[in-house]
């Protein structure tokens, strides 16, 4: 169930980068940042957040028995 | 001169972290190429951050940015934050797990042991290798370019001093030009900007001029000759560790350098609001300053671009160093976050560059944060910062590694080598070959300096062949019934349709079948309609990067001709998918697709 959500999220922010009703916005935000690059600056953020819930809810936690391996 | 004594000294320091990092070393192959899989979270983290960026990140991204406007940042920088992250969650961890278990150290070992094959892992080889050949070069150009750049004497207005060109031993000549009037007599624009003309003279005959060039204190064959022996030091007495090391020090440098950079500049300029506000009244640069330059296909279809970054062979090894898979929990976390750190000041002052220096040729716009650290702070600065970039540019470090751990395990180890000559003969081998690909790109980079633009084309060629070769590594990851021939046919692939999209690009890469920057796209072929479109920079299929269909299309064909090959054995199978009877009681149930079809 995890795992479609986090399906989920991940898919809502792939359609959420193709921010087409940004194309041909010029406002400046706090008079000298262009909207289209504050956009897609809080998307990096929100990025690292799905990560963080990935991290914690989807970790693949088998694979931290390295008990059998190559020896060096 | 400050800017160059500065980043000397930096280089000095890349120099003695190596040479630290070899006596703590020792002398077995998994510790030379592969640190003992031993890197701690923090190294680990900043080193496959520092390997991913290039000097693409500073220079190129500004560069870019100048010419096609903020939209830059949501092309190439968000999409990228979102995609590696997840494929270093997904691929990154498994490549960790696999090497750890089984000892492999390369993709192409994986794949061998995987798919019970050799020559089909020798073809995987010699493609990849192929792709990251031309980072090497251009690594050892822009260490050129950029001490040649941070060098440039200055009097004392602090203009540059310019010299005559010269070249074969002649004094090279250009024509004298002047603005072209109309019959009104007044100036003639064409795209904004007033058309030049050679000037003529009373036999109609062109007017020439000497041309004429900065001079610097450190010519480019200097320069680069000096980043290609650094280099080549700390790879080949620090090997790994030492180039993980090196890179964790250039990303705190280059992660710091964006913020200040922009801080620095803003300050002196007064802040950029009158600039944003002037480049929004005037038409022109208004473009910049939203994605009129930036056609909806190619924002949707570069999201697949990313991909490559878990199928380029440095990344991938690199995963495997990380002392603990629980090290990647910080590394995908924070890495939307550093890229963010690094790309939006550099793409913000790209698009100021272009308010600052308008009219640049394409060709010149690479150098517009060099440009703008020199008018705008001490030289002092202006060398820390430059040595920031000289942090990127150097990344080649991890490139030449790879190649070399690449031919030592998959060529020279695997056909016999290290069971005839032994370990220590093996390291060796791989420090030799370190030499030697150095030295023949050091070679390269002379004979071809006029030809950057080559390398800087087939490094994006490689993108889009490494993004096409993930569906491959997602079949032997997640897939039981992936065969080797379907890795095969879906290498083929990429390599043909890498040929035959350089071709076309090649072909129409003239005056008349290329369009101007932001002019629409042309035909290439009218019999096949929009199929194939010519844009200033790129070819394109009905407006896509070529790099989807390619991804889409090896996908298809490895799962096709999977099906119609016989698997792997089933003690093959059972040792890459092992039975979930063998976890232990508390070990949760795996919520992934590790489950096969």
């Amino acid at each position: 169930m995890k795992a479609y959500a986090l399906a989920g999220i991940a898919t809502i922010l792939f359609i959420l980068h193709q921010d087409f009703w940004n194309w041909g916005n010029k406002t400046l935000v706090f008079n000298f940042i262009p909207i289209t690059l504050v956009y897609h600056a809080c998307y990096s953020i929100a990025c690292a957040i799905m990560m963080v819930f990935f991290v914690k809810y989807l970790w693949p936690h088998e694979l931290e028995d390295t008990s059998e391996t190559h020896g060096s | 001169m400050t800017p160059a004594i500065v980043v000397f000294c930096y280089l000095a320091i890349v120099v003695y972290i190596g040479i630290f990092a070899f006596r703590k070393g020792k002398d077995s192959g998994e510790d030379f190429f592969l640190a003992s899989r031993s890197l701690g979270p923090y190294v680990f983290i900043l080193s496959l951050f520092g390997t991913n960026m290039t000097a693409f990140a500073i220079l190129g991204s500004s560069g870019l940015s100048y010419q096609r406007g903020i939209g830059v940042y949501g092309l190439m920088a968000s999409a990228s934050g979102f995609i590696i992250p997840l494929t270093l969650f997904f691929i990154g961890t498994r490549l960790w797990y696999l090497g750890k278990r089984f000892g492999h150290m390369t993709q192409v070992a994986y794949f061998r042991d995987r798919w019970e094959c050799s020559g089909i892992g020798t073809v995987i080889f010699a493609l990849t290798a192929t792709m990251l050949v031309p980072y090497l070069i251009i690594g050892t150009m822009g260490g050129g370019t950029t001490l040649e750049s941070i060098s440039t004497i200055t009097d004392d207005n602090g203009k540059p001093v310019m010299e005559k060109v010269i070249k074969d031993g002649k004094e090279v000549m250009k024509p004298v030009l002047v603005v072209q009037k109309g019959d009104d007599g007044k100036p003639v624009i064409k795209e904004g900007k007033p058309l030049m003309i050679p000037k003529m003279n009373e036999s109609g005959q062109p007017v020439m001029e000497n041309a004429m060039r900065p001079k610097h204190w450190v010519p480019y064959e200097v320069g680069a000759a000096i980043v290609a022996i650094v280099v080549m030091s700390y790879v080949f007495f620090g090997g790994m560790r030492g180039t993980a090391w090196v890179n964790s020090f250039q990303t705190l440098l280059f992660l710091g350098f964006g913020s200040i950079a922009f801080y620095l500049i803003s300050r002196k300029l007064g802040g950029f609001d009158q600039i944003m506000n002037n480049m929004l009244s005037n038409p022109r640069t208004a473009q910049l300053l939203d994605r009129d330059r930036i056609p909806k296909e190619e924002f949707f279809s570069y999201m697949f671009i990313p991909l490559s970054s878990i199928m380029f062979p440095h990344i991938a090894i690199m995963c495997m160093t990380a002392e603990k898979i629980t090290h990647f929990k910080k590394t995908v976390i924070l890495y939307p976050l550093c890229i963010a750190a690094i790309w939006l000041p550099s793409v913000y002052m790209g698009v100021v560059a272009a308010h600052q220096f308008p009219g640049l040729p394409a060709g010149d716009t690479d150098d517009v944060i060099p440009r703008m650290l020199r008018e705008n702070t001490s030289t002092l600065l202006s060398g820390i910062l430059g040595a920031g970039i000289m942090a990127c540019v150097m990344a080649s470090d991890s490139q030449i590694l790879a190649l070399c751990t690449m031919f030592t395990e998959d060529i020279f180890a695997f056909y016999g080598g290290r069971k005839k000559f032994g370990e220590k003969a093996t390291v060796w081998t791989g420090r030799a070959f370190i030499v030697g690909v150095t030295l023949v790109s050091y070679l390269i980079a002379l004979q071809l300096k006029d030809k950057e633009g080559i390398f800087d084309l087939a490094i994006r060629f490689a993108f889009s062949g490494f993004a096409s070769m993930a569906p491959v590594m997602l079949a032997a990851l997640f897939w039981k019934r992936s065969t080797k021939w379907g890795a095969l046919a879906s290498t083929l692939w990429v390599g043909a349709t890498m040929i035959a999209i350089w071709y076309i690009y090649d072909s129409t890469d003239v005056a008349g079948l290329k369009p101007l920057p932001g002019s629409p796209p042309k035909v290439i072929y009218e019999s096949l309609g929009n199929l194939f479109l010519r844009t200033p920079g790129n070819v394109t299929m009905y407006g896509f990067l070529p790099v989807m269909p390619m991804c889409i299309g090896s996908a298809l064909i490895m799962v096709f001709v999977s099906l119609i090959t016989p698997p792997p054995s089933a003690a093959t199978i059972a040792k890459y998918f092992p039975s979930k009877k063998k976890h232990t009681v508390n070990t949760p149930s795996p919520a992934d697709a590790t489950a096969a079809v």
